[in-house]
């Protein structure tokens, strides 16, 4: 069997093989092209790194929805994007009444703290929706067909917030506290990026020790392990996957909001590339576990702010910072390809599930 | 279940208030607004209102049918209940629209327009208490068409439905017919003149209207007493050679002489529809045949596209060369694009085979628009002066000429689309479907099969993005989004996965309706995603279903016949 199997695959993964070198010979190429020529300076990379940083924090907070959805279900939550999208497109409302308001300048802090938790709250509220009336029906259904219930419920939820809210940017009001910069051992932050760090790690740590520490945390790991035994534990399950896609909704709210805090900007259809990229992060950790996700958003956000620059830059290629969404998409089609299992997952991909 | 140990009133105003939500949240979206523009019956009813009665009409009937076992009393009360729980919801949201008019800084759509339409231009409380009334009212008469049983549910439906279409048509109707008299065989009948008896304005006439429910009852009285046949089932099992030569026949003449008939309009409609069943006959074969679910299939789109546009534009002073020249080129190189994206993915299954491709449809698209391509796409200006087919003097130039371009493509790869599927690799392409590893353990090389399988896919897609290249006579990287690949998904499931039949009845609603209905656009997307959701969870088959998919997906309830065809069929035990 395995013989046989060997055999049979052996020409297709020759190619993969000589696709895998040619482009890893490339980066490895450009990158060094590029660090000789010395167009960047160190502060430079140094911009580069922290600004990946940032974006990538807000892609692990988003790719732990995923890999919460996916541990429990197996099954990939397409509407996780417009979950994203919807705490930060309402929670601007309130926002703006804050801020008309001068309560926002006056409290900054506690303004913040309403923001998110609006914005968390309404993330969480669609979460819920979409779990109830798209997935829980179709618990037992062919594979496909919740997969295309959720690029569906993806669909209502971008068209519903455009057609109440309208379909135009709106942006964040701008907070004093937040403008400047600092510099930590050298390193220059812009104090919003901080923020967003910090708050990142706060929340992941937050989730850490929910699923490791708490009851309920217990409840869904065991869920997640086999579902039936976790039943005749007496595990309620239909409410332990209803709290993990609240929990996902959550973050991703949060996450929402430090997206609005870095780029200002809402707007319906944010949540398509962030979601994406964020399935990235998931996968490339290892879809399913939690600590990979973060490693993995980390890892990405660095890797495509950094990417352009350096090893497209140095292979020529113009304007290579209109490719930084390709070198995401290639990424993940690589480590889906090339490992599955991401860097702490355990093979699943073939997996018939 | 539920409803058992439920009170039939609790069923009732939980069932009204679910209903009312979606209404409010309708009105809110400004789906109820856009409809109030189409008129259906002119002075008297319009699209906006016959949407918000259906809302209660169908909430109501939902909760009657909960409550069908505790006898008629409890049928009425839980459909009134029911319908004035969701003419409540609207009375509420036009209360709070009055009482915070700020509210439209937020909801974009909560505007004085909308209250207006909701209250029929009465003063606020009053449109109010209307509405409860309303929904009362009619909630008990969706009851009651519970009650009166199938035969006059069957007979008010169809009128109802067929008032709706020819109101929702009109215009269209009007355009079509403009030019048709019957003079030429000594007639002296205008349908110009017709038309503005039955038609008033944007919609129905009064006299109009009645004449429609007046014939449709007719019609349907008719067919009860046995005087008209009730239509046949669609799939007759069996069909004698001469017959089926008849059938095809008939069909093709009337498939020639359509755009002649219908104009200009109606023909680029068509050709839209038919560029679509290309695409959706060859992401059949991927999803529906193979079960390999592809979400990047536009960029094979694409590549037909911009195969065409590189090989033929004069722009480019390389190639130059003529649309029939061209065309098998690019449907070789999508082909190859279809075996080199295939490779990679072949180990992989499932949902990351979704995102897989997704992310490859999306690279496509993103390469087409960059800088780093320019010379060869054009960047995000594209490629114009694409070759148009001619063959001799006849250049396919428009719209009714390219229909019979489209149309002869699609008879071509609908008749490789069955001969594959009736093929050894067709088989094989079920087999992995329902089993991979089966599959693989009686014989079948899962390589060759996939791989056939994504470049047939290609190639189908290749030809459809070529002819679209021609017709639009430039390829601009805007064309190919993601949105091309759900659409195409969406009009294959709606159709019935692996269906051909399928394919062509999901192209007409998904593609040929919205076309139609031009003034609903935006709401377009909105309707697909409701519409998949609905499917999924209603009628995963889809409206024109394979016949062993149908059995498989309701494998537990013995199919009902007149829907299969005659000969009782046996019933699959399910399979996993």
């Amino acid at each position: 069997m395995l013989m046989t199997r060997l055999r049979r695959m052996s020409g297709t993964d020759v190619v993969m093989f000589i696709v895998g070198t040619v482009i890893t010979i490339a980066i490895v190429y450009g990158s060094l092209v590029t660090l000789a020529s010395g167009k960047y300076s160190l502060d430079q990379w140094e911009n580069l790194v922290v600004y990946g940083l940032t974006q990538g924090s807000i892609y692990a907070l988003i790719a732990l929805g995923y890999t919460l959805v996916y541990g429990i279900l197996r099954m990939i939550n397409f509407a996780h994007s417009e979950v994203f999208m919807a705490g930060p497109f309402t929670a601007f409302f309130v926002a703006r009444a804050l801020n008309a308001s001068g309560f926002l300048a006056a409290q900054p802090l506690l303004g913040m703290a309403i923001v998110a938790l609006v914005a968390m709250g309404t993330s969480m509220g669609i979460a819920l929706l979409v779990e109830r009336i798209a997935y829980r029906p179709l618990r037992n259904a062919p594979r496909l067909v919740p997969l295309i219930t959720a690029i569906g419920a993806s669909l209502v939820l971008q068209n519903v917030f455009r057609g109440l809210y309208g379909s135009g940017l709106e942006r964040y009001p701008d907070l004093a506290v937040l403008s400047g910069e600092f510099s930590v051992l050298g390193v220059r932050f812009l104090k919003t990026q901080a923020v967003v760090i910090v708050a990142a790690v706060l929340l992941m740590a937050a989730l850490y020790a929910f699923v490791q520490l708490t009851k309920t945390g217990k409840a869904m790991r065991a869920v997640s392990e086999d579902k039936d035994a976790a039943a005749l534990m007496g595990i309620d399950v239909d409410r332990i996957i209803a709290t993990t896609f609240a929990v996902g909704g959550a973050l991703a709210g949060a996450a929402g909001v430090l997206y609005a805090l870095i780029f200002g900007q809402v707007q319906f259809y944010m949540g398509f590339v962030p979601g994406i990229k964020a399935f990235t992060a998931a996968v490339l950790g290892g879809i399913g576990n939690v600590p990979g996700a973060m490693v993995g958003g980390l890892f990405l956000g660095v890797f495509e702010s950094v990417g352009p620059s350096l090893f497209l830059d140095g292979l020529g290629i113009p304007a290579p910072a209109q490719l930084k969404d390709v070198i995401s998409f290639t990424l993940l089609v690589l480590i889906l390809i090339f490992r599955p299992s991401g860097i702490l997952g355990e093979r699943l991909s073939t997996k018939k599930a | 279940m539920k409803s058992h140990s439920e009170p039939v009133w609790q069923t009732a105003v939980r069932l009204g208030l679910y209903g009312g939500s979606a209404a409010v949240l309708f009105s809110l979206v400004g789906m109820v607004q856009t409809f109030q523009e189409r008129t259906l019956i002119s002075g008297v009813l319009t699209l906006g209102q016959a949407f918000l009665s259906l809302a209660v009409g169908l909430s109501a009937f939902a909760a009657a049918r909960r409550v069908q076992a505790e006898g008629p009393q409890a049928v009425l009360l839980a459909g009134g209940l029911a319908g004035g729980a969701v003419g409540s919801a609207l009375a509420v949201l036009i209360l709070v629209i009055a009482a915070l008019p700020d509210i439209r800084t937020v909801f974009i759509n909560a505007s004085p327009a909308l209250t207006a339409i909701l209250t029929f231009g009465q003063p606020t409380v009053v449109g109010a208490v209307l509405w409860v009334g309303l929904g009362v009212g009619l909630g008990i008469i969706a009851a009651a068409l519970l009650l009166l049983g199938p035969a006059v549910r069957r007979t008010v439906l169809s009128a109802l439905g067929a008032v709706l279409l020819l109101g929702l048509l009109a215009d269209l109707l009007r355009l079509i017919t403009e030019g048709w008299n019957l003079s030429g065989i000594g007639v002296n009948f205008t349908f110009a003149g017709l038309f503005r008896w039955m038609f008033f304005g944007k919609g129905l006439s009064i006299a109009g209207t009645l004449v429609v429910v007046a014939v449709v009852i007719g019609l349907n009285v008719l067919q009860a007493r046995g005087v008209l046949a009730r239509p046949k089932p669609v799939r007759v099992v069996a069909r004698t050679r001469s017959q089926q030569i008849v059938r095809i026949g008939a069909f093709s003449v009337l498939l020639a002489l359509m755009p002649l008939v219908l104009g200009t309009y109606m023909a680029e409609v068509l050709d839209q529809v038919f560029i679509f069943v290309l695409m959706g006959l060859g992401l059949n074969i991927v999803v529906g045949f193979a079960g390999l679910l592809d979400l990047g299939y536009v960029g094979f789109f694409a590549i037909g596209a911009y195969g065409m546009g590189i090989l033929t534009s004069p722009e480019l002073h390389v190639f130059n060369l003529s649309w029939w020249e061209a065309m098998p080129i690019a449907v070789g190189l999508t082909i190859l694009a279809g075996v080199i994206l295939g490779i990679p993915v072949l180990k992989v299954r499932g949902d990351y085979l979704a995102i897989i491709t997704l992310g490859f449809g999306e690279i496509i698209r993103l390469l087409a628009l960059s800088d780093a391509l320019k010379g060869l796409t054009g960047g995000p200006q594209g490629i114009q002066l694409i070759a148009k087919p001619a063959i001799g003097g006849f250049v396919f130039n428009d719209q009714v000429r390219l229909y019979y371009l489209l149309l002869a493509g699609c008879v071509l790869v609908g008749f490789i689309s069955v001969r594959l599927r009736d093929s050894r690799m067709g088989r094989a392409w079920m087999a992995m479907r329902e089993d991979e590893d089966v599959a693989q353990a009686i014989g079948i090389n899962l390589v060759t099969t996939k791989l056939l399988a994504f470049a047939a896919g290609a190639a189908f897609a290749g030809l459809a993005g070529a002819i679209f290249a021609a017709k639009i006579g430039a390829v601009y990287p805007q064309s190919f989004g993601l949105l091309i690949s759900i659409n195409v998904l969406a009009l294959i499931i709606i159709g019935g996965m692996g269906s051909i039949p399928g394919v062509i009845v999901g192209a007409l609603v998904l593609v040929g309706l919205p076309e139609l209905l031009r003034e609903f656009a935006e709401f377009r997307l909105l309707v697909y995603g409701i519409v998949l959701v609905v499917m999924m969870l209603y009628r995963p088959e889809g409206l024109w279903p394979e016949a062993s998919r149908q059995r498989e997906l309701h494998s537990e309830e013995p199919a009902p016949s007149d829907e299969i065809g005659d000969a009782p069929l046996p019933i699959k035990g399910s399979a996993s």
